[in-house]
């Protein structure tokens, strides 16, 4: 890099971007703060958020690409079923605790919260309704998911990190096995599958506790709760949540497996590749979960175009 | 001519930091070669460009005199057998036991009945000195240090590899262990007729193994056009060698360097 270290910083024009290709100036430019030659004064606004763009582009360009080399060593690394089980019953048995206590919690304060609004129209029998598709469609997938990133996705990154640090991943490319193969496949493969089956059982127990809290403690009529339910939650809100549980679970792996594997050295590395995991998971998870809302809202007005609703 | 792992002008950087510049290097059949020098001079780097761990940012790797650019990703994986790698920290799998971990590579490269297997570990396990029956069912968190580097040697060795790669196989471990490793860096190239190299800074370990030594120094510490490998000869010259730098290291001695510490 002999050439970037020439390069006046003192001059109007530092990197003579006239004369460059763009991304000739931007190694350039990174180079020249990754070195600190550029004074924190010389960093204004403009500067901070050109790193900020390039480093997300770099992160999303990168997780593409092993993104693509999970799919890539999908079939010739299937996993045996003594790596694969062992994952899928620490992603899928063990998360069913919290699961089913999440979800027992959500049906019952969306029940608490929706109560007060319908009682004041009079419209307490119609609560089955609200509780039941808010549940179904966005709040069961959902906090499953965020559930799932917060104890599956950190904890598989600071595994995946402690062994990039302590060279293990180094020890099964020597051994003769692809460390994508053998450590994100499996992953993946457990989230992707067990995810939906997990987000089933939050919305089961989230009816039950949202019907149970309803009709016994807030005193709404059981027929009418169900009544109700039935008229306005159709198959299509269930689908809507599965499918969006699958986008969370591929997304939970597939981030949280990256941020593993490009774990800096030390405790604090291993720690901050962690917390990216559920960070960088939780942000994946809303973001699908609008996109995925917006497409499934179009999808159902094609398949189902004149429904009206008496 | 008979090298199985070829150097030619390599440099290697990661990010913006050169850390190997035009290294050309040969390794002998049937040698053990000692890589020398500071921490960060490259050496650990040096070892995994051989395996194909890393790539190279410039020049080329070359394995039994073909460019590893030209192989196939297939044929990079089954050569990459042709190496034994005991790492710093010798890497064993933390959640496999003693036994799985040495059992790894035959797993996974070989079909081999579960019979074999259990008889290819044991062996690997008594040549190290280890019983199979003890320590197999064992995790390696509840092994000591020189006993996991056993354990790792014995995994490297599971699938008689042509080359092995020793990085720093006696840090960390008391005087009689390190021997113990030493000796045992010995007896697998009198038993196996392996290729050896050996990354270290230690000085009995380069006197007791060494065919000959190689030692870098740190680019920071270079001027832009010297070569990076100081030293390249036999054990006996480089500790009569009359090049400051090469002797202070020798010797482990500061010296000036000493001065760097007021500075701070």
């Amino acid at each position: 890099m002999c050439r970037s270290r020439e390069i006046n910083l003192d001059s109007p024009l530092p990197f003579g971007v006239e004369s460059r290709r763009l991304s000739t100036f931007m190694q350039d430019a990174e180079y020249a703060m990754s070195a600190g030659t550029v004074t924190h004064d010389r960093r204004m606004f403009v500067h901070r958020l050109g790193k900020l763009v390039l480093d997300f582009l770099t992160l999303m360009g990168d997780l593409a690409l092993f993104t693509l080399s999970m799919f890539r060593w999908m079939i010739p690394g299937w996993p045996r079923a003594n790596v694969l089980w062992p994952v899928m019953y620490q992603i899928g048995v063990q998360s069913l605790p919290v699961i089913l206590v999440t979800g027992g919690f959500i049906g019952m304060v969306l029940a608490v919260q929706a109560y007060e609004q319908f009682a004041m129209m009079h419209m307490e029998n119609q609560l089955g309704t609200v509780v039941n598709v808010t549940l179904l469609k966005e709040l069961g997938p959902v906090l499953a998911a965020v559930m799932l990133a917060g104890r599956v996705g950190s904890s598989m990154s600071a595994q995946l990190g402690t062994m990039r640090v302590t060279e293990q991943i180094d020890a099964l490319t020597a051994l003769g096995a692809n460390p994508v193969a053998y450590l994100v496949v499996p992953r993946f493969l457990a989230c992707f599958l067990l995810i939906p089956m997990l987000t089933l059982f939050a919305d089961g127990i989230g009816v039950l506790s949202g019907w149970w809290f309803s009709t016994h403690v807030l005193g709404v009529n059981s027929f009418y709760y169900w009544h109700y339910s039935r008229a306005f939650v159709n198959a299509f809100d269930l689908w809507s949540g599965i499918i969006k549980s699958v986008f969370f679970g591929a997304a939970i792996s597939l981030i949280s497996c990256h941020r593993g594997f490009h774990s800096r050295a030390g405790a604090e590395g291993v720690g901050q590749a962690a917390t990216e995991a559920f960070v960088y998971s939780f942000i994946a998870i809303l973001a699908l979960d609008f996109m995925l809302g917006f497409f499934l809202m179009e999808l159902f007005e094609v398949l189902f175009p004149k429904v009206v609703i008496v | 001519m008979n090298s199985f792992v070829e150097f030619r002008d390599v440099h290697m950087r990661f990010g913006h930091q050169p850390i190997l510049r035009g290294i050309n290097l040969s390794v002998e059949s049937g040698k053990t070669l000692v890589l020398i020098g500071e921490s960060g001079c490259g050496k650990s780097v040096t070892m995994k460009l051989m395996m194909n761990l890393l790539q190279p940012t410039g020049g080329e790797v070359r394995w039994s005199g073909q460019p590893v650019q030209s192989f196939t990703e297939r044929e990079i994986v089954a050569e990459r057998l042709k190496f034994g790698y005991l790492f710093q920290g010798a890497a064993l799998f933390d959640s496999l036991s003693v036994f799985e971990n040495v059992a790894f590579s035959l797993r996974q490269n070989m079909q081999l009945k579960e019979s074999a297997v259990r008889e290819i570990v044991q062996e690997r396990l008594r040549d190290v000195g280890l019983d199979a029956a003890s320590v197999g069912a064992k995790k390696p968190a509840e092994l000591s240090g020189g006993m996991r580097k056993r354990v790792g040697l014995a995994r490297a060795l599971a699938i008689d590899p042509e080359v092995m790669l020793y990085d720093e196989p006696t840090t960390g471990l008391d005087p009689i262990m390190s021997d113990v490793i030493n000796e045992l860096i010995i007896r697998t190239r009198q038993r196996r007729h392996v290729t050896s190299i050996v990354v270290t800074h230690d000085m009995h370990t380069v006197r007791k193994v060494a065919d000959r030594v190689v030692m870098f120094y740190p680019l920071s510490r270079l001027a832009p056009h010297e070569p990076q490998i100081l030293f390249d000869g036999t054990a006996e010259d480089a500790f009569r060698c009359d090049d400051p730098r090469i002797s202070q290291f020798v010797r482990g001695e500061a010296r000036e360097r000493l001065l760097e510490l007021n500075v701070a």
